[in-house]
């Protein structure tokens, strides 16, 4: 009986991650996650990290990021980019804010529609931004970076044109919305007045989720976004619609922004053009950690998610130790830079094994 | 007839026509706009100031310029300027609690050290794009992020400042008759355009711009000249760094240098070097951060809200880079062909 082996011992596992790289990144986060967590739980156990109400609270107070996050999940798997979302959702809430109320501020006067209304407008714009953005970059060619920066500073314009100050949102049936939870007793918590709650936030995000992974694994679109993001030559060769998809994922975004906007309005109950600083770069990190690669053609909506929630539990960790707000941003830039290391190492060992 | 395709053709054509038409614009409805007088042996008015408050953008897309030739964005440039401005502030301040007119370091040394520490921030920035690969976009977002971070923890969270005038002569002063800045901008550009058009440096940018294993495979150690052009951008940085440090002598962690980068990347589309990487222009990219300026001032000067400038702003920059568009241009062609 002749055993044949294979000859190189340690094949085996370069074999694997060869066969699974488009899997890694995102798996790896998980694990990142689930350390990180028991990390924190270890430090801060004893002042309630290891609670429901610490978990959910991971996607009560970030359903802005993880609604945005799953649109420019789309963009980045294509290999594009989209600097505007941030803008787009404070112009949401500015629309909802201002179209809503009677009057606001010494002079302006609201156009008091019924909330309804005001946000299927606010729905509609971020539609219509995002469709003008993806004209600009499909049609004319120009870089996306440049095409969505001058979407964000148009659409900030368009907030503190409506109003510099922020605007409040009374309408009884949007605040109500907004205030209404889920809630059930937090059952790893010593405290008997312990509550979890989770806000329609959560549900509109989950609602997004099961539409994108549907989108993604189940839909012509879905492949193309794949293809286009491998290789955009072979994909127009094949034949399949760069420039139909390309507009539809810049649209699919626009409206997700939007709807973060609504849903960060939801938690805010406010308008204003401040609202949401930064957080297009918090959204492209997020979806970057959670296994996306920035060159596009592999990414996955659930490593987004997953992305979104690393994120929140190191700011956890600035909360719980009260850590100056700088090692925050620092401890995100250092995982950031980590993780792109592995990705980059995962796809050279794939690259590798494909020559061998 | 030559003469004038022989215009419309040079790159400069372009920035030049939108920065004469913004100035156009000025003159006709106000003449004041353009006002220029000395008083006191310096040069006053409208156009130098908007020369003079350009400065500290053109540096960055100086440095912005050639690392978009090489294919790359750097999005940290603002972030490193604020670093560099809380570096020389901590270093004229010493160990100080209160600031004094005095300085712990003679300012020499806190130029060269700041602007090592640029150059550093750059080599950083560098080896992460050159050697392990990673897209420029993520590379320098890490550090547009962490150099927040780190100008919080030098400056404690505070707003720094310092009683040293001398070193607010550095941005402050005037040179005959025009502000120190300006003479600074211009030997910054003299020496960047000099090293990029008489040297083979330039043509090496845009070699490893337009195809990096080409350039490689003709001999170009396309790593190197990836990481010479993170480095620069950074010196620029820290240059525009110790310019606004001089300039107001304070620094505010959570505003200085902050949105700076996107404008330096503006200015540098503007100026007509394309983002794909390739052939630049840095001639262009000074007049692109001038016509920001002028934009800038032109609705300081008509009392446009303040709310509208940005919107505006995102209006120009979407008719320029159209204009610019090779699509356009291909559109233009075939009307005329077509008559």
């Amino acid at each position: 009986m002749i055993q044949q082996r294979d000859a190189r011992g340690g094949g085996g596992v370069k074999k694997f991650i060869a066969m699974h790289v488009k899997i890694i990144p995102s798996a790896a986060t998980l694990v990142l996650f689930v350390i990180v967590y028991i990390i924190g739980g270890v430090l801060y156990g004893n002042v309630g990290f290891l609670t429901f109400r610490n978990f959910f609270s991971l996607f009560t107070d970030n359903t802005h990021l993880l609604i945005s996050s799953v649109g420019m999940t789309l963009v980045i798997i294509s290999g594009g980019i989209d600097l505007s979302v941030g803008a787009v959702a404070a112009l949401s809430t500015m629309i909802i804010a201002c179209g809503n109320a009677v009057e606001y501020g010494p002079e302006r006067v609201g156009w008091g529609w019924p909330m309804l209304l005001c946000v299927a407008l606010a729905l509609a714009v971020g539609i219509i931004l995002g469709f003008c953005m993806g004209i600009l970059i499909q049609v004319f060619n120009v870089a996306p970076f440049i095409a969505t920066l001058a979407g964000m500073f148009f659409a900030r314009g368009l907030c503190f044109i409506m109003s510099i100050d922020s605007v409040p949102i009374r309408d009884p049936w949007f605040t109500a919305l907004g205030r209404w939870r889920i809630q059930f007793h937090d059952l790893l918590s010593v405290n008997p007045n312990a509550r979890v709650n989770i806000t329609i936030g959560v549900f509109i995000f989950l609602v997004m989720l099961i539409i994108s992974i549907i989108l993604m694994h189940s839909t012509k679109i879905g492949r193309n976004i794949y293809a286009i993001g491998g290789n955009e030559q072979s994909a127009r060769l094949m034949g399949l619609p760069v420039a139909g998809t390309r507009i539809f994922i810049y649209t699919f975004n626009g409206f997700c922004s939007a709807l973060a906007g609504v849903a960060f309005a939801l938690t805010m109950f406010s308008g204003y053009g401040r609202h949401l600083y930064g957080m297009e770069l918090d959204v492209i990190a997020s979806v970057v950690i959670g296994g996306a690669l920035l060159s596009g053609g592999i990414g996955y909506p659930l490593g987004s998610l997953f992305g979104v929630m690393t994120q929140g539990v190191i700011r956890k960790f600035v909360n719980f130790g009260n850590l100056m707000s700088g090692y925050a941003r620092i401890t995100v830039g250092v995982l950031l830079f980590l993780f792109i290391v592995m990705q980059r190492i995962v796809i050279m060992i794939a690259n590798k094994n494909k020559e061998a | 007839m030559k003469i004038l395709k022989k215009i419309v053709s040079s790159s400069m054509f372009s920035p030049l026509l939108a920065l004469f038409l913004i100035l156009l614009f000025n003159l006709v409805i106000q003449p004041n706009f353009l006002s220029v007088e000395i008083r006191d042996g310096r040069l006053v008015g409208n156009l130098i100031a908007i020369l003079n408050r350009s400065v500290p953008v053109m540096l960055l897309a100086i440095g912005m310029t050639l690392v978009i030739a090489t294919g790359g964005t750097d999005l940290s440039v603002g972030s490193v300027l604020a670093v560099a401005s809380a570096v020389s502030i901590s270093l004229i301040r010493g160990g100080d609690v209160n600031p004094t007119a005095d300085t712990a370091m003679p300012l020499i040394w806190v130029v060269l050290i700041t602007m090592l520490v640029g150059i550093a921030l750059g080599l950083w920035n560098g080896f992460l794009v050159a050697k392990i690969g990673m897209p420029p976009v993520v590379a320098t977002l890490i550090l547009m992020v962490a150099g927040r971070g780190l100008t919080q923890n030098i400056t404690r969270e505070r707003s720094l400042t310092t009683g040293h005038l001398p070193f607010g002569e550095i941005a402050n002063g005037f040179t005959w008759g025009i502000p120190n800045q300006c003479w600074i901008a211009l030997a910054v550009f003299l020496l960047f355009w000099y090293f990029s058009r008489r040297t083979a440096f330039g043509l090496f940018v845009e070699s490893v711009g337009a195809n990096r294993s080409a350039a490689n495979h003709a001999g170009i150690r396309a790593a190197v000249i990836i990481v010479v052009v993170y480095a620069l951008s950074g010196l620029c940085a820290s240059i525009a760094g110790i310019l606004s440090a001089s300039n107001v002598r304070v620094i505010e962690p959570m505003n200085t240098g902050q949105n700076m980068e996107l404008d330096a990347i503006v200015a540098v589309v503007l100026g007509g070097t394309s983002m794909r990487g390739g052939k630049f222009n840095l001639g262009g990219s000074c007049i692109g951060a001038i016509i920001l300026m002028a934009l800038t001032q032109t609705m300081y000067f008509y009392g446009v809200p303040v709310e509208f400038a940005l919107s505006i702003k995102a209006v120009v920059i979407v008719i320029v880079v159209i204009v610019q568009s090779p699509v356009t241009h291909k559109f233009i062609r075939r009307e005329a062909s077509a008559q």
